[in-house]
């Protein structure tokens, strides 16, 4: 149950050094996880920097096989579950309450018990390179037999931690499963049914019922993984009557799910700023809202496009193909319905905005070869090459991380009461959007060329590529300078705002910039629609800093 | 609408369809050049796709880029748009449309995939599944020659049966269809030849079948595609498709050579290092001779 405030405390500010410790404050914990899996988005950037310093030239000359090896398992890695997840986590974690008018998360212990696992689950990780083994090397997918083999010997390897900090990352993220679809479901303010609900609290709804749902399978794979590579089980050894097969379903039957996990919070915040910024409801917003949903359910049925070069018979690779194609139409309609919200709309390009629009030009291309891939014949030419992963980079820096950035500049002055630099902002976009554009488009011809994934030198004929994708990743790692910068004086010094700065529509606007620490002083009786645009309802920006 | 922006309308479709049939035609030589009877129906595959993908990634970036040039909001001006909510008609139609596309392109891929015919692990054979029919129906023509590849950690060899070979260099014959069993002697390794279009995980302790015709006499690259260790990246092997002469030249000529223990590229690179006092590397499994 959430605590009943008394009144001092509604109103009291929060204090700095409770972003350090253990707070239930949702809206501290969101901040928590947004900060630090920034912090990891780094780390996980400079990893992707040596890696693409290697790729610079055919040959191994920047770092040896096993380093290499270990960079890029960990770059996956810290950058899906220390960076994508939780900072999803950060955002619906700081809006959902305020969005469905509620005064915290349905558990706000257990919320604070997830956030505090994961700078456990990166100390481990990190660690791990220390370790005389060194890290995880059989990549973010660790499949066996190659990941158990273990050469070191030692109980205590890479790929030991690394399996720990997966299941303990899988705990966390279950937690958080529980958490937001009981305040989903439960704590709704008066007036406020589903279909009331903004979009983004639907495709976070959707979200974290996958995790629930799915992630178990991933964390009993890891477990077995773990007793076989330590414990002496022959779960997944090929040779003595185990099949490294199960695993890959196992793996997978999660791992495709979490791509939907990732993308469809970044769905929700274009559904966001997209009708703020062009000052028009969202073009069919029930449409766009159960659609969330539908990409949840035919989501959990497409895994095995995975496998399509596997061990799989004709018929599963028939199977998976036609359901991976259906899962593109709910996808698309959603595309078409941000499309037709801009279409005859009063666009303002601020820097929300831009990222929302690069990250849907990005998502179109990305959706497109998402669906080429889905074509068995196809897929056996460029499955494990560099055009899958020019695939799934164009969906999770093109479409998510330009969806976050997005979303952190259009809640940051609600977060802080603070406006960022517009002008850094917009400097910002336009080096992340050229910086990934030459860094992960390249990756497509290549691919189609024949260029392995996963490899650390290559055939000479792949040079020309990968030295515009190189110096495209380069260009990429400078331009979160701005974008730190600008939140960090922005946050300490940046011009005060009000409560609604946007002018948006939205619970959360209502509240003072930043909120009380119990959001509302009295919870909300929701009777407007989402979005009501255009409906002459007066918008008031008070100069309000606190109550 | 205005007779203006109908035509303006047209002409931009227009366009989108000859770029888009363009890009299409394109589209073959964006992949490496075709060295196996089926590599031709991927290339069509292929074609069509990015013909399909180009209309409709133009279509909506049009309307898109069309919004943000003509909508924008005069300097100062804060006030709402129209509260346009939704249109039926339109939800309707641009979830039909992608949904027939959808099911086109999948039969389309169906029939390709049919069209190619390599198997691989096949399930089995007496359930008399109708999807399988075709594939198994045309076992035929018959494979001409077998060949046994075998992957361990990081080289290839190859075993001809008939011949009682085994060679580090695969060769296949002209326009013959060809039988490979696929074997793996520790982890999963992945037989791709680009050229050929086919790719083939390898599981240990299974033989995969996988049959190719390889139709265009050349030197291509065998590589190993599923990430298998520390020197995967060097787990290469040589492919020649040779004439039928040339071919029946060269099993001759292996058959009376003494077999000779040929140094891969991952033990020759593992041997520089460990005798080099200056290279740190983490313990690796050591690569096969």
């Amino acid at each position: 149950m959430t605590n009943i405030a008394d009144s001092n405390q509604a109103h009291s500010k929060t204090h700095w050094r409770e972003y350090f410790g253990f707070s239930t404050d949702h809206k501290v914990i969101g901040v928590q996880y947004l900060v630090t899996s920034f912090i990891f988005f780094l780390i996980g950037g400079l990893l992707a920097m040596i890696v693409r310093a290697e790729l610079l030239t055919p040959q191994l000359d920047v770092v040896n096989r096993s380093l290499y090896n270990g960079l890029f398992t960990m770059h996956g890695t810290i950058m899906i579950f220390l960076w994508i997840f939780p900072a999803n986590l950060g955002l619906a974690n700081y809006l959902v309450p305020l969005m469905i008018g509620a005064r915290d998360m349905a558990f706000p212990k257990l919320n604070a018990i997830a956030f505090w696992q994961i700078p456990i689950v990166g100390i481990l990780l990190l660690l791990s390179f220390f370790l005389p083994s060194g890290t995880a090397q059989a990549g973010w997918w660790s499949y066996p037999p190659v990941s158990i083999q273990n050469p070191s010997g030692h109980l205590i390897n890479g790929e030991f931690v690394w399996l720990l900090a997966i299941a303990i990352s899988g705990v966390s993220s279950i937690m958080g499963g529980v958490n937001f679809v009981t305040t989903i479901i439960q704590m709704r303010a008066p007036g406020m049914t589903y279909f009331k609900m903004p979009v983004y609290v639907w495709t976070i709804f959707s979200a974290q019922l996958l995790q629930l749902f799915c992630l178990p399978a991933l964390t009993g794979a890891a477990i077995m993984l773990l007793f076989d590579l330590s414990f002496g089980t022959d779960f997944f050894s090929p040779f003595k009557n185990g099949d490294p097969i199960i695993y890959q379903h196992l793996f997978w039957f999660y791992s495709h799910p979490a791509v939907y996990v990732m993308a469809l919070p970044a769905f929700g915040v274009f559904s966001e700023v997209i009708p703020a910024f062009a000052r028009k409801p969202l073009f069919g917003y029930k449409v766009v809202a159960v659609s969330s949903f539908i990409i949840a359910i035919v989501g959990t049925f497409v895994w095995a496009h995975h496998m399509f070069a596997s061990a799989t018979p004709n018929w599963m690779r028939i199977f998976f193909m036609a359901s991976t194609m259906l899962v593109a139409v709910p996808t698309g309609v959603k595309v078409f319905a941000w499309v037709a919200t801009l279409w005859k709309g009063k666009l303002h390009l601020d820097t929300p905005m831009l990222f929302c629009l690069g990250g849907i030009v990005m998502f179109l291309f990305a959706g497109i070869t998402g669906v080429m891939m889905a074509s068995a014949p196809f897929d056996i030419h460029v499955n494990n090459t560099y055009f899958v992963v020019g695939h799934f980079h164009y969906v999770v820096f093109g479409t998510v991380t330009m969806a976050i950035y997005g979303g952190i500049y259009f809640w940051f002055p609600k977060i802080t009461g603070r406006m960022y630099i517009e002008s850094w902002g917009k400097i910002h976009f336009w080096l992340t959007f050229l910086g990934a554009n030459l860094n992960f488009f390249p990756m497509h011809p290549v691919g189609l060329q024949g260029m392995l994934r996963r490899v650390s030198s290559y055939d000479p004929q792949y040079t020309g590529w990968n030295i515009v994708a190189s110096l495209g990743a380069f260009l990429l790692g400078m331009s979160t300078l701005p974008f730190v910068a600008n939140i960090i004086s922005s946050w300490l010094r940046g011009h005060k705002v009000g409560n609604n700065p946007w002018l948006a529509s939205g619970l959360e606007w209502t509240v003072s910039s930043p909120p009380p620490v119990e959001n509302f002083a009295e919870i909300p009786i929701v009777t407007r629609e989402p979005y009501d645009y255009g409906e002459q309802i007066s918008r008031v920006n008070s100069d309000l800093h606190s109550i | 609408m205005k007779l203006f922006n109908i035509i303006l309308l047209a002409l931009f479709v227009i366009v989108i369809i000859i770029a888009s049939n363009y890009l299409g035609q394109q589209a073959y030589n964006w992949l490496p050049t075709p060295a196996a009877l089926e590599a031709q129906p991927v290339g069509d595959l292929f074609s069509f796709l990015v013909t399909l993908g180009s209309l409709v990634f133009l279509g909506v970036l049009g309307m898109l880029l069309y919004s943000i040039v003509s909508f924008r909001a005069a300097k100062g001006d804060k006030s709402d748009a129209q509260p346009i909510k939704g249109n039926l008609t339109l939800e309707i139609v641009w979830t039909v449309i992608p949904l027939i596309l959808v099911i086109w392109i999948t039969s389309y891929s169906y029939n390709i995939y049919q069209k190619m015919n390599i198997l691989g692990n096949l399930p089995i054979v007496h359930l008399h599944n109708p999807l399988e029919e075709s594939a198994y129906a045309a076992e035929n023509p018959q494979a001409s020659e077998t060949i046994e590849v075998t992957a361990r950690q990081w080289s290839w060899s190859f075993y001809y049966p008939s011949s009682n070979i085994t060679s580090s260099q695969l060769h296949l014959p002209l326009n013959q269809r060809v039988k490979l069993l696929l074997k793996s002697e520790d982890v999963i390794h992945g037989f791709f030849v680009p050229n050929f279009r086919i790719k083939q995980d390898i599981v240990p302790n299974r033989t995969i079948e996988l049959r190719l015709t390889a139709n265009r006499i050349g030197k291509y690259q065998l590589e190993d595609s599923q990430f298998s260790g520390t020197y995967f990246s060097l787990m290469k092997a040589d492919v020649y498709v040779d004439s039928l002469d040339t071919y029946s030249k060269w099993l001759t000529q292996a058959k009376n050579q003494k077999p000779t223990l040929e140094t891969n590229l991952a033990a020759a690179e593992h041997k520089r290092y460990i005798t080099d006092p200056a290279h740190f590397h983490w313990p690796t499994v050591v690569p096969a001779n």
